[in-house]
């Protein structure tokens, strides 16, 4: 009997730590362990909650891994074919310019398919925030090259590593896409350790306040892992994804805000 | 903006009806025969008059997701293209039909397959009205015959976008899209605020979150979606046939044809007649749904059916499926761009009058 006071004793608001964000759904999610989507699906859920935004937000999911991201996060969502989230992204938005729009989608969906919403939408500076999860395969279809996948990584479609005369580069669409003068806000993060998911989560809800200022589009790429695709444990995934992925694929902001009078010059700042 | 009588283009008395019709978005592309509704459109600015938000793509995949976006909140959204075009939007508008989302497409067409020609054509008729994307699904299609029909069904498409929640086509082509007559064209009205409750607009405490998808892993559940898909056409079949009769009454021959082929054909009523030949006309006005009783229906008493078409013979099968054997049915047309003249449909007819 002790004990049991003893825990409701503990179990008060003031003692509260840590808590699941009231825009997680109770929905148990499908990826598997390891995996940086239900880190980043966390990070959101958490801006948006505490942006008071869960009535204004409207996402659109991608075709991939986040497929069923609508089923996790208690806000409106339209699932878009693959590679056109920024297409419908860009309508929602102009015919409800008062509401927050955001879509999320990984390196197939975005970079491959996706290519020309992906620039245009950027390029027209759509007041969106674009969020891109980039674990350099596809990981729904079963660890498929992606545009996104390294030099000499091995893939079930790249089985002997890929090889980049006959496979092409891998496309830096971060890099592409802050060249333009519609991106307003262009950073490059990771969710692997307790460090970084601060990182994310900060440059996450300076893009989601940025869309209040109408002042173009706001893309935030987060390099991730892919334990399953990659056929590693997912500790094994993480140190692999620092030793390769980031020299790649360098953290870091690559286009922050300037102030007013150097706007105009849509200079790209690189850190 | 009162009621007007204006001279226009095909396309020019859809962007104008477009906007008068109170839609909230347009996204396009350009193409030949139809440009001319995005530039009347850029040219009207109609977001000084309503409110409309018109918006150049960088493809028509990328419109007809636009046009997806939208729906999905809830407003009037169209776009409007040439055949090639339309190929490209079969994507968006089979996630649109699984999304039941209501939105309106429009498609000048023009003669292919390729990129063909861009003379006018009918032979995007399998393509709008047996789906044209993958899945079992269907688009309301409404073929206009004039610049008026042009203009009217417009608004009819929404109307009945929104009643079903199905996206809804007009499939005209390039003949009506650049032919200009006199329109009258209605008053200006309100763009809705009201949206539907399904739509996404931001979920506001009061109600659950809105997911516009067409995704269900579950084959029970996929079932249970499609039926439900079924039973939304065939009451769709039930309500919506609408079609005209010309000359149908003491018809011994008749003639099956819609938009630029059904007014070359009343014209061929008219010099048949002259000869002493007894033809009507019966003219599809949706082509889904088709008019399947009233073309069986004028079975009972004709001796033989011709479906006149632009196209190498797609209408003429559904002619056919709806007269379900009761009388013999031809069909004779132009393709590639070319339009049949009244004296050739004639003489067609003659032709198989003497083999009957």
């Amino acid at each position: 009997m002790k004990e049991v006071t003893g825990i409701k004793e503990i179990i008060k608001p003031e003692n509260l730590a840590y808590r699941k964000s009231g825009i997680l759904t109770d929905e148990i999610m499908h990826y598997c362990p390891g995996c940086g989507h239900s880190t980043t699906h966390r990070i959101l859920a958490e801006i948006i909650e505490e942006e008071g935004l869960q009535h204004d937000a409207i996402g659109v999911s991608p075709v991939g891994c986040s497929v069923f991201l609508y089923n996790y996060l208690d806000i409106d969502w339209q699932e878009a074919a693959h590679g056109r989230a920024p297409a419908l992204a860009t309508a929602i938005k102009r015919l409800l310019p008062e509401k927050f729009v955001f879509t999320y989608q990984g390196d197939g969906d975005l970079a491959a398919i996706g290519t020309a919403e992906t620039i245009h939408t950027c390029n027209r500076g759509e007041n969106i925030l674009i969020i891109f999860i980039n674990n350099g395969i596809y990981g729904m279809t079963g660890g498929q090259m992606a545009p996104t996948t390294l030099p000499g990584m091995k893939s079930s479609t790249s089985p002997f590593g890929r090889d980049v005369r006959s496979m092409g580069n891998p496309l830096k669409m971060t890099d592409l896409v802050a060249t333009l003068p519609g991106t307003y806000y262009v950073t490059r993060q990771s969710v692997h350790t307790p460090a970084n998911v601060r990182k994310t989560k900060k440059a996450i809800r300076k893009a989601v306040q940025y869309q209040k200022l109408n002042r173009g589009t706001c893309f935030v790429e987060v390099v991730s892992n892919c334990p399953s695709g990659w056929k590693m444990t997912p500790t094994q995934a993480n140190s692999w994804m620092e030793e390769n992925m980031f020299p790649f694929y360098p953290l870091g902001d690559l286009k922050t805000p300037v102030d007013t009078s150097e706007q105009q010059s849509n200079t790209v700042k690189n850190d | 903006m009162e009621r007007e009588l204006r001279l226009m283009k095909g396309n020019e008395a859809v962007a104008e009806a477009a906007i008068r019709a109170g839609v909230d978005g347009y996204f396009g592309y350009p193409i030949t025969p139809q440009t001319e509704i995005i530039e009347y459109l850029m040219e009207a600015d109609p977001y000084q008059r309503t409110g409309m938000v018109v918006l150049q793509a960088e493809s028509e995949l990328a419109a007809i997701n636009m046009v997806y976006g939208g729906a999905g909140c809830g407003k009037k959204v169209m776009t409007t293209s040439s055949s090639p075009g339309i190929s490209l939007m079969q994507e968006g508008l089979t996630y649109i039909a699984g999304a039941e989302l209501p939105c309106l497409i429009v498609n000048v067409a023009r003669g292919g397959p390729g990129l063909g020609t861009i003379q006018p054509s009918q032979s995007d008729y399998f393509q709008s009205v047996k789906g044209g994307g993958h899945g079992d699904y269907h688009l309301i299609v409404l073929a206009p015959a004039s610049v008026q029909e042009m203009a009217d069904f417009v608004e009819l498409g929404f109307d009945l976008a929104f009643k079903y929640r199905n996206p809804a086509m007009i499939l005209s082509d390039g003949a009506i899209g650049q032919m200009m007559e006199k329109v009258w064209l209605g008053p200006q009205k309100e763009r809705t605020t009201i949206l539907p409750e399904w739509a996404t607009t931001g979920k506001p405490p009061t109600r659950k979150r809105n997911i516009i998808t067409s995704l269900e892993l579950d084959p029970n559940r996929q079932e249970i979606f499609n039926l439900k898909l079924v039973a939304k056409y065939n009451e769709i079949r039930k309500n919506e046939v609408r079609y005209e009769e010309f000359h149908c009454d003491d018809a011994e021959y008749l003639l099956v044809a819609y938009g630029t082929s059904a007014r070359v054909c009343q014209k061929s009523v008219e010099l048949a007649r002259d000869k002493g030949i007894r033809v009507g006309l019966l003219r599809p006005i949706t082509l889904f749904p088709f008019p399947v009783d009233p073309v069986n229906r004028l079975a009972d008493n004709v001796k033989l059916i011709l479906a006149v078409e632009m196209s190498a013979g797609q209408m003429v099968e559904d002619v056919k499926l709806a007269v379900n054997g009761k009388a013999p049915v031809h069909y004779y047309g132009r393709i590639g761009g070319m339009i049949p003249t009244p004296d050739e449909v004639v003489e067609n007819l003659k032709k198989l009058i003497t083999e009957l």
